[in-house]
């Protein structure tokens, strides 16, 4: 695969084909936790991870899986790679785990994993899947960085609130800039305008070029 | 003849990925298993502390666990647990942690420590689903609404003071927000009511075994 190559499977996943902005796969997950930068992060990097991984064993396995199978082994792919970062998280970011609460486990069932293995990774050799899972799923962790972002700085007027989750360390509210933000960013309508905010903006920077 | 072929052939495939799989997510719990471990002590016992600040104790705390299983007088229709606090024997104090059903948005989970003469030590919420901004108040790290528990009991203020004062209680309400406080007086007080009700069997009772 060339550079060139790489860079075009990468722009594809963060831009022209994002799996959240374009495809609007794996909403669930993206409307639900986007509360916070940090909670949006954290999330992001786990899909990011199962995403990566799920793309080269599928592709690894692809010589050997018959079509009439393909479903039940990606799941069971995917299923125990969920289970893996669900064990890390709790052994390592424990904090950040109850945040993400049962989206942790639910990353199983986002489309967006699945959709990538059944139509890139069990088409493409290995290589060029897990460069096409690294940019799906960086796609994905950006936009709910984003998000995660932009709800924090209305809802709560702040930013990196609870930074410690991840990094550790006291218990860190964050910079604040005021006293209190807009609620209804926080709120799950929030999520739905910021979302469909994010999908227009991309429209609109794609229709000037 | 051939579909039978296919059939053991597919099912050899999905036996071996299993297999990888299933050694892939063996080998991850046993390089997480005590980590986990240590980190749920860790977090028990610091979410326990606020009720037990400044007593002397012996043994750990988390160790004496005594869990209610329903039907039970407690607040919550599943189990309740109960931490028991000795000092040489004598019991010190009862740690509840039940759930009160009837927030706005899903259980809220509850801390409640009780000294040994029925006398509030600490109410803490463990865990909620009330609204950001208007019931979220509960929590002590947005406002000092939950403080005023403390030193509290069966009498103090009688039975009926125990309520927001809107509906004639000596609690303060939330702005914006009635159900939720509801929620939290009605079940710290069916705590204290039990508590003075079953006090010699909670401390006799042996501590309830881990379940493997």
């Amino acid at each position: 695969m060339t550079s060139a190559g790489i860079i075009k499977r990468l722009q594809n996943g963060l831009w022209h084909d994002n799996p959240g902005l374009v495809q609007l796969l794996g909403l669930c997950p993206l409307l639900a936790v986007t509360t916070t930068l940090v909670n949006g992060l954290g999330l992001g990097v786990a899909t990011l991870f199962v995403l990566t991984c799920s793309n080269g064993l599928v592709s690894a396995t692809r010589r050997w899986i018959k079509p009439e199978i393909r479903i039940p082994i990606y799941v069971l792919i995917i299923a125990s790679l969920v289970t893996c970062i669900e064990l890390i998280f709790k052994a390592w970011f424990p904090t950040l785990d109850r945040s993400l609460g049962i989206f942790i486990p639910l990353i199983v069932t986002n489309c967006a994993i699945i959709a990538r293995a059944e139509i890139f990774a069990s088409r493409n050799p290995i290589g060029k899947s897990i460069v096409d899972g690294i940019g799906m799923g960086a796609g994905f962790a950006m936009l709910l960085i984003v998000i995660g972002a932009f709800r924090e700085l209305v809802g709560q007027a702040s930013i990196l609130s609870r930074l410690d989750m991840l990094v550790g360390g006291e218990p860190f509210d964050g910079f604040s800039f005021a006293d209190s933000g807009l609620l209804i960013a926080i709120l799950p309508p929030g999520a739905f305008f910021s979302l469909a905010l994010a999908v227009a903006l991309k429209n609109h920077f794609d229709s000037k070029r | 003849m051939s579909s039978g072929k296919t059939i053991v052939s597919t099912g050899v495939t999905l036996a071996i990925i299993a297999a990888i799989c299933t050694a892939l997510v063996a080998a991850t719990y046993h390089l997480t298993v005590d980590r986990i471990a240590a980190n749920e002590k860790a977090l028990l016992e610091q979410s326990l502390e606020p009720a037990i600040a400044g007593m002397l104790y012996d043994g750990s705390v988390s160790e004496s666990r005594l869990v209610i299983s329903p039907p039970h007088d407690l607040p919550g229709s599943g189990a309740a647990i109960i931490y028991r606090v000795y000092a040489e024997d004598r019991p010190v104090a009862a740690l509840f942690v039940v759930t009160a059903r009837d927030g706005f948005s899903g259980p809220i989970r509850i801390l409640l420590g009780v000294d040994a003469a029925g006398v509030v030590t600490a109410l803490r919420i463990l865990q909620h689903r009330e609204t950001p901004g208007l019931g979220d108040t509960i929590e002590l790290a947005r406002s000092d609404w939950v403080l005023q528990f403390d030193g509290k009991s069966i009498g103090d203020p009688v039975i009926g003071g125990w309520a927001i004062r809107g509906d004639g209680g000596d609690f303060d309400q939330l702005t914006g927000a009635s159900i939720t406080p509801r929620a939290v007086i009605r079940a710290a007080r069916d705590t204290l009511i039990y508590f003075a009700a079953h006090r010699d069997e909670i401390f006799a009772l042996p501590a309830t075994e881990e379940e493997q």
